[in-house]
């Protein structure tokens, strides 16, 4: 391991010890338990072995001193078992205290995230970074706690305990044990080539299957079964041939450790019974010895799992702290006033902006639009109208020049009040798992029911909901299948309605809404951009042709800019656009 | 589960020795405590140094003997598990390419995935764990009872108890945490989604600024889990303890009892020590025990998964007819009073389609979404048999055709442009193994493909990264078209398959296919009125009812459903000018 690499290690534990120190007592107390624990543990068995000394033979029992004995074990097992439990307790406690933390503390940070962040990251990642990366992260945590600091002192409380009462037999415990660490470790460096290559062949086999059963229909259309069942045996028949050898050999350690364990055993037996013989000790310290050599590898055995354990939830929990240390976005200026809900004239000047600084997109972006104006975006699909909301609603921030809203230089102003006099209405609707009035009252939270009705029927969504099993206590489910695409669009719509932003971004629909909602969101749009300046994506020729202005775009660029008939006069690639789609073949 | 059970076959002789190897190695684990009580009651009693050697080399033996039947154990049972895992596998997924698009629908594509791979993984686990090790805790538990009983039968009911007692606090404490448990994963599943919801939503939660009101809600949630899965632990954490305790009551007990039996000499010491050994022998077990009960229910519950799906039968068996012949003067396609319903649905998605369409002939179908436009195709191509009238295709019912000539026959493009990992070629030769590259260049030109891939380093031997992501919307749509023309096929489908392209191209690809597919049957199927207005017979199906058949100017007049789409997208004065 390189010492870079160490050093990092080293952040992240003096990290998560970061995040345990507000829990610092129960640790404390934590850590108590486990002393008391393995101290009562240890001693369970040496009070039996005292016992069994009390029982001899025939008319040789000394039942008083074993009465004195079962009330002292009675007393330890219950202390034991108490303070185990509270271990438990507490440490489940801390564990899942500390999950929660790390994981708001994430969450957090995920919403001040610079979009750039979030559009180059697939959200896969992200999620798992915040469910399954923390919950292994706390698993391993929650190992270490019980298993780390217990072991260490099962193994030195042990070692003291054989030591008092017989130091050869101990000795020859202690230089046996190690072999059983030896052998696993041995197995798992020799098994761990073939793991990789059953993992590495499993990988590919699924991400077959991924592709192949993901895509049934597909398979069965093109008449690609008998091919993919000759690609699909190739990869099983290698997985067979790697899988028999990594379950085999990776399944030797058990057996090899027991083993090790019984030679063990068999040595304290035959030596035990010559110190006893000797007199150096009785049958019951005999009994502890073979109570001890039996478990003596337990801890190791623990302590070499929870470090791999460990080493994996350190891994996890990096994983996590790197999302927490993505550069946020600038927090808005100190002397940033809020924007009030304007007039809605906005203002490009000298525009530049680049999403990678190689890549020359905007270069010089001039456009005013004054106040009630219709703008419409032209181009292809992908052709760049996200980069304009990005910038409009300050996602992105622009490389140079100035982009005003009522005057007011964006980047003078607070976000969340810029993006007040926003509204947008996207095609790839997003609503919330949630009911039909929570997602149209998202941008208001404390909007009544009669307001949240009222942009509902501005928006011609209320025919619909009303349709809706619960109207508009209906849940959206998830992949909101419940509802239409044109409905959520529908929905979106009401959304901003209800708040009443004096500039809007709208995207027109291509294809997915069916005729008839469509001709309501074209109702609803023209609804909604009354009075209000109004950028389209648009896809209609007859919003193209109304528009004051027109931005034809392509591939992120504005390449034309104005009337419909002065780009038609240009006879550029606008003009090319219009007559392909309506001039006869 | 006996279906499943066959998957053994060939490895039965595997599948025996492998647990009975394992129970040979617990009855030399079993012996140990009573070498040891022979140990001490004879050899240390009568301080004879020749029988602890011999009892000593005895255990040396044991564990010898005990080494070696389980890794003999363990290799049978790799073998018989993963010969096990690989032929079901093989089955499954040779199962699911019988399967017709009705079973597909049903069961859904990302299931079938999960079945085939983490279930059967989980089955293939299950059965490797039940060979070794499901059989032995049982074993060395019964073993430990009746040994305890050999050595003194009116003990033997303490163990009766002890035993029963940590059974039902292990199954006590496992029902209580289970629902608990199942809480928290859905909490769990909340915590997720909000995640998800945020991360996509990101411009609609900050447009609207209400991170603050987000981050409340992920906080609850999560005080929610902590909340559940500390009570959880508060439970589970009693597992160890509880157990622990009694085996150790159990243990003061029997030095009590053994005292007394010790006492009147009905025991020996050496005894005593065994009975303890075998007491605490048995709570090892019944602790894994407990744990391998819940990961072999585990990969029981995939078992009967896996199952599910190879109980389902293919709705839609393939004729494996001889190849047929095209019947002289026969349209390519004609649709007999059609009608369909999909399998559990309340109403038919298709009514009455009557139809057909020359060789050579361009038919475009619109109408809303819902309309039954993909369903209608579904049916030219046989995704689907009519529930009622007669789909023909070049003069024989389409279900006589088999499977291979079908395909041959009708070349789709779906809506989703899904491409496959491998190259460009690889992709492209989907429909037709046998394609030069020189019918491949030339499909890729009537797809308006060639520049681009022409543009590319490799040409036809780009490789193309999973589902395709390493090309945009638009080639791989335009690639999905190439492919099935680059197996000649009589008919066309083009499922709204130009969706991601702009006027320009779309223009050129229909222009395209008009004039260098001769005798080629296309349907396009779309919601732009301007890509259907060319075509020689347009259908407009509403409601899954053939409202409208004819050309776009007479169409016009008499479909007052196409005249409302085409004036939804098109101004009035527009759709003068298409006339």
């Amino acid at each position: 391991m390189s010492k870079k690499k160490q050093t990092k290690s080293g952040a992240t534990i003096r990290r998560v010890l970061g995040l345990i120190r507000p829990y610092r007592g129960q640790v404390v107390l934590t850590l108590f338990l486990a002393a008391l624990t393995v101290f009562t543990t240890l001693l369970a068995p040496v009070l039996t072995g005292k016992a069994v000394d009390f029982i001899i033979g025939p008319g040789q029992v000394d039942f008083a001193g074993l009465l004195k004995l079962a009330i002292a074990i009675l007393v330890t097992i219950f202390v034991t078992a108490a303070s185990q439990w509270l271990m438990g307790v507490v440490n489940s406690r801390i564990t899942f205290q500390v999950v929660r933390d790390i994981r708001v503390q994430a969450f957090a940070h995920l919403e001040i995230l610079p979009l750039s962040y979030i559009d180059a990251h697939r959200p896969g990642d992200t999620i798992s970074r915040l469910t399954t990366d923390v919950e292994q992260f706390s698993d391993g945590l929650l190992m270490g706690f019980t298993q780390l600091f217990t072991g260490v002192l099962t193994i030195l409380g042990t070692l003291a305990v054989m030591l008092t009462i017989d130091w050869t037999i101990a000795l020859v415990v202690v230089a046996l044990t190690p072999l059983s660490i030896f052998v696993a470790r041995f197995i798992a460096e020799h098994t761990y080539s073939m793991f990789r290559v059953q993992s590495e062949t499993r990988a590919e086999l699924t991400s077959l299957v991924e592709e192949l059963v993901g895509n049934e229909h597909l398979v069965r259309a093109f008449g690609y079964e008998s091919r993919a069942e000759a690609r699909f045996d190739t990869i099983n028949e290698e997985l067979h041939r790697c899988g028999v050898r990594a379950t085999f050999f990776s399944s030797l350690t058990n057996p090899c450790t027991r083993f090790v364990n019984a030679l063990v055993y068999a040595a304290v037996g035959i030596l035990g019974a010559f110190s006893a013989i000797g007199g150096a000790i009785t049958v019951g310290g005999l009994s502890v010895f073979l109570n001890y050599a039996n478990q003596y590898t337990k801890p190791f055995n623990d302590i070499s799992g929870v470090m791999t354990e460990l080493q994996n939830a350190l891994a996890c929990a990096q994983r996590v702290f790197d999302l927490i240390d993505e550069t946020p976005i600038l927090p808005d200026a100190p002397d940033a006033a809020a924007l009030p809900h304007g007039a809605g004239s906005v203002e490009f000047s000298h525009v530049k902006f680049r999403y990678v600084p190689e890549v020359p997109l905007i270069e010089d972006m001039n456009l005013t639009a004054r106040p009630g104006q219709r703008i419409a975006l032209v181009g292809p699909t992908g052709c760049g109208k996200t980069t304009l909301v990005n910038l409009l609603m300050r996602f992105y921030e622009i490389n140079g020049g100035t982009l005003t809203v009522d005057g007011h230089p964006i980047d003078a102003v607070t976000r969340d009040s810029l993006r007040a006099n926003f509204g947008m209405v996207l095609q790839e609707t997003w609503l919330k798992a949630g009911t039909v009035a929570e997602n149209i009252a998202y941008g208001k939270p404390d909007a009544t029911r009669e307001e949240i009705i009222a942009a509902a029927k501005k928006a011609r969504a209320h025919s619909f909901i009303t349709r809706l099993p619960q109207g508009y206590d209906t849940p959206i489910t998830e992949d909101g299948g419940n509802i239409s695409q044109g409905q959520r669009q529908l929905l979106c719509i009401a959304r901003v309605m209800l708040r009443r932003p004096p500039i809007l971004i709208l995207d027109e629909a291509t294809s997915s809404i069916d005729t008839r909602t469509e001709v309501l969101v074209q109702d609803a749009f023209e609804e909604l951009m009354k009075g209000r300046t109004s950028f389209i994506v648009a896809h209609r020729l007859s919003t193209i042709k109304n528009a004051d202005q027109i931005l034809v775009m392509k591939a992120g660029n504005i390449i034309e800019q104005g009337t419909h008939e002065e780009l038609l006069t240009r006879n550029g690639f606008y003009a090319n656009l219009y007559r392909s789609q309506f001039a006869p073949a | 589960m006996k279906k499943l059970l066959r998957y053994i076959k060939g490895y039965e002789k595997e599948t025996i020795i492998a647990p009975l190897f394992k129970m040979l190695e617990a009855c030399f684990e079993l012996l140990v405590p009573l070498v040891v009580a022979n140990i001490i009651d004879v050899g240390i009693k009568n301080h004879d140094t020749v029988y602890i050697w011999q009892q000593g080399g005895l255990m040396v033996l044991l564990a010898v003997v005990g080494l070696a039947s389980s890794l003999t154990a363990q290799y049978f049972a790799a073998k018989s598990a993963l010969g096990f895992g690989t032929a079901l596998r093989r089955d499954l997924f040779r199962h699911i390419d019988t399967l017709s698009y009705t079973e597909l629908d049903g069961i859904g594509t990302p299931t079938l995935v999960t079945r085939m791979t983490s279930d059967v993984n989980q089955v293939q686990n299950g059965v490797n764990m039940t060979l070794r090790l499901l059989l032995r805790s049982p074993f060395i538990i019964i073993g430990a009872l009746i040994l305890a009983f050999g050595i003194s039968p009116r003990l033997t009911l303490l163990f009766l108890v002890v035993t029963v007692v940590i059974s039902l606090v292990i199954y006590g404490i496992m029902h209580t945490t289970m629902p608990i448990y199942r809480d928290a994963q859905n909490s769990l599943d909340k915590v997720t989604l909000l995640t998800c919801e945020n991360y996509v939503g990101a411009r609609v939660v900050r447009a609207f600024a209400r991170q603050a009101d987000e981050l409340d809600t992920f906080t609850r949630t999560n005080d929610h889990l902590k909340h559940i899965q500390v009570r959880a632990g508060r439970i589970s954490a009693l597992l160890n303890p509880m157990t622990y305790l009694i085996v150790n009551l159990g243990i003061v007990a029997l030095l009590w009892q053994g005292g007394m039996e010790v006492s009147v000499g009905n025991l020996t010491q050496g005894e005593v020590i065994a009975l303890i050994n075998y007491m605490t022998q048995i709570l090892t077990n019944l602790l894994r025990m407990a744990d391998l009960v819940v990961s072999v229910s585990r990969a029981l519950a995939s078992g009967v998964r896996v199952n599910e799906i190879l109980n389902t039968a293919t709705s839609m068996p393939d004729p494996a007819a001889k190849t047929l012949e095209p019947v002289e003067g026969a349209p390519a396609v004609a649709f007999e009073d059609v009608h369909f319903a999909y399998k559990g649905a309340g109403g038919e998605s298709l009514t009455g389609i009557r139809f057909s369409a020359a060789p050579g002939e361009t038919v475009g179908v619109i109408g809303g979404t819902g309309s039954g436009k993909s369903t209608l195709i579904n049916l030219v191509s046989r995704f689907y048999d009519a529930t009622g009238g007669k789909v023909l295709l070049f003069g024989h019912p389409a279900g006589a055709y088999s499977f291979a000539q079908l395909r041959r026959l009708v070349g789709v493009v779906p809506q989703q442009a899904m491409l496959f990992t491998g190259t460009i070629r690889d992709n492209l030769r989907w429909a037709n193994p046998d394609a030069t590259d020189e019918e491949l260049w030339q499909a890729l030109e009537i797809a308006q493909a060639a520049e681009f891939v022409r543009g590319k380093p490799g040409g036809l031997d780009e490789k193309v990264d999973t589902a395709g992501r390493n090309f945009s919307g638009g080639q791989r749509q335009r690639l999905t078209i190439a492919r099935a023309l680059a197996a000649k096929p009589k008919i066309l489908i083009l499922d709204d398959s130009a969706s991601a392209l702009d006027f320009a191209t779309d223009a050129a690809l229909r222009k395209a296919i008009k004039e260098q597919t001769v005798g080629m049957t296309v349907f396009i199927v779309s919601q732009r009125a301007a890509s259907v207005q060319r075509a020689d017979q347009i259908l407009v199906l509403d409601d899954g009812a053939l409202v409208g058949k004819g050309r776009h100017a007479a169409l016009l007049e008499s479909c007052p459903v196409y005249k409302e789409i085409c004036l939804s997208q098109l101004s009035r004065e527009e759709v003068e000018k298409t006339l």
